[in-house]
């Protein structure tokens, strides 16, 4: 229970004009823009339209600016936006298959067919500090080299071939797909469900999950079949138009993991797959994704379920950040009924303790 | 808006299709551009016809659908900005924006050389004047952004282990 504090609202105006003086920081240095958020602060940008759930690079950019940086303060006034606006409907699937990859790699087929190219990844470097940074200068061209126009296939379509790992879940047109912005979550969940809750998760959660399975707490076996990133198109199916529409390109990061199946009594063993799929450059957020969501198939799979990656309820209820910063945080409201309550209970049964202790030390003695 | 229109008629049959396909392409050519750019373009392809607005420019969402391991049943991955607007013609032709974003000057442009596009009299001034320049631009930057990957490439027979020498 909540109650309302009086005279409070002088003393929250005054914090608030404080909060924008310290967000702005020392006069002295330049304001930052959007635009060096959005593309210097790139990841960042792209973590917040991820777990927003909302992709729109320039807002990305301004919560977290308003946010002083706070990523889940910025991810929180993103879905706050976005409960401001009317939806105009569902896209086409994405076909990710058809990406302009600007980075593929797979840790499961050396020479897979179209190559393997690194893109811009912070892999291989050393970690060590770059003081250069710390300056503005020039950076240098990127090499450029004629471009060989190999296909890209999926790496599982060349497992498929040979039945060695499970076919994709085949779209049924009687089933509507799921939308927890629509229904809240119940269990069990389906898989699109719970993929829309993994790709909208908190990172740091996911990433401690799926790191869970690989120590031994739900192991799966995975490697990583293939990770790509790059743009695609969105369409969407405009009735008044009659066709579907192209609206433009976004960043997409897609991870497929193959993991290990021994097969079941009905199944012969196969290799089976964990699927992660998010805004923008999100390469460790998606191979995370990838490995909750191959863990929390084991129901599915008739694997024993007994580790937290497997748990759905578990993993769905507590993987939003917003959810999450939402409950911890509002232990700082004022509870002061609450806790004058607990007070005289914790009084009450301090006073009992204190009257019954001769009583209890007489059955001490007795039995010993 | 989803009642029957005379424009509509034209889209049927299989030159209907090809003029689907058609607009589809300058769509997401236009859907791409820069704001500034596409207005510059179009102001500099000279008188255009009177209009009216069909639908005033407005700010949505779309909730963008993936597919389970990319090819797979679909799944609600998150959530897009759009802008939309649709415009009419004095000749009857409608044109629809639909663009990534807020930008409802952007999706008013988009609409108004969609709708340009569907005349015989302003298509090839749209399509040499806007569209062309534009997509030109665009090829161009994914022709270098294809390079600067394609530099990235491994090849493999280059790393050769030490120990497989012995």
């Amino acid at each position: 229970m909540y109650v309302a504090v009086k005279d409070g609202e002088r003393a929250i105006e005054n914090a608030h004009t404080l909060l924008a003086h310290e967000r702005r920081g020392d006069p002295q240095v330049p304001g930052l823009s959007l635009a060096q958020i959005s593309e210097q602060l790139a990841l960042a940008v792209d973590r917040v339209m991820s777990e927003g759930s909302l992709y729109d690079r320039e807002l990305a950019a301004l919560a977290i600016k308003q946010a002083r940086g706070d990523l889940i303060e910025a991810i929180f006034l993103l879905r706050a936006y976005r409960a401001t606006l009317p939806r105009f409907g569902m896209s086409e699937p994405v076909d990710t298959g058809a990406m302009t990859v600007r980075r593929r790699i797979s840790a499961a087929f050396k020479d897979l067919p179209g190559g393997q190219v690194l893109g811009p990844t912070f892999d291989y470097t050393h970690r060590l500090l770059d003081h250069m940074l710390a300056g503005d200068t020039a950076v240098a061209q990127p090499q450029s080299v004629p471009v060989q126009a190999d296909a890209m296939p999926r790496v599982s379509d060349l497992l498929a071939a040979d039945g060695l790992i499970e076919p994709s879940p085949q779209p049924d047109a009687s089933k509507p797909v799921g939308d927890l912005t629509r229904e809240p979550l119940s269990f069990p969940a389906e898989r699109d469900l719970r993929l829309q809750n993994l790709a909208r998760g908190d990172e740091g959660f996911l990433l401690a999950l799926g790191y869970s399975t690989q120590r031994g707490y739900g192991r799966t076996h995975p490697f990583a079949g293939e990770i790509r990133l790059g743009e695609v198109d969105v369409e969407f199916f405009a009735e008044e138009v009659g066709f579907a529409v192209p609206l433009g390109r976004i960043t997409m990061t897609e991870c497929q993991m193959i993991n290990q199946f021994h097969g079941s009594a009905t199944q012969a063993p196969q290799f089976t797959r964990g699927y992660g799929l998010v805004f923008g450059h999100g390469e460790r957020k998606a191979m995370t994704m990838a490995l909750v969501d191959r863990a929390l198939r084991a129901r599915e799979l008739g694997e024993e379920a007994n580790a937290p990656a497997q748990d759905e309820e578990f993993v769905l209820s507590h993987s939003d950040n917003v959810q999450a910063t939402g409950f911890v945080e509002h232990l700082k409201l004022p509870h002061y009924v609450d806790f004058q309550a607990e007070l005289g209970l914790v009084r009450r049964m301090r006073a009992d303790f204190e009257a019954t202790a001769d009583e209890r030390l007489a059955i001490q003695e007795a039995a010993e | 808006m989803t009642t029957a229109h005379p424009v509509s008629l034209k889209t049927d049959g299989e030159s209907g299709l090809a003029q689907h396909a058609a607009r589809r392409e300058a769509m997401a050519v236009l859907a791409g551009s820069d704001t500034g750019e596409l207005a510059a373009l179009l102001a500099a392809a000279g008188e255009l016809p009177a209009h009216e607005e069909l639908r005033k420019p407005e700010s949505g969402l779309l909730m963008l659908r993936g597919r389970i391991s990319g090819d797979g049943s679909p799944f609600n991955v998150g959530e897009l900005t759009v802008a939309r607007a649709a415009v009419k013609l004095a000749s009857g032709e409608m044109g629809f924006g639909y663009v990534l974003g807020r930008d409802h000057e952007k999706a008013r442009f988009v609409a108004l050389c969609d709708a340009l596009v569907q005349t015989d009299r302003f298509r090839p001034l749209i399509e040499n004047g806007v569209i062309e320049p534009l997509r030109a631009r665009q090829r161009e930057a994914r022709k270098l952004a294809a390079e600067r990957t394609a530099a990235t490439r491994v090849e493999f027979f280059t790393l050769v282990r030490g120990e497989d020498d012995k």
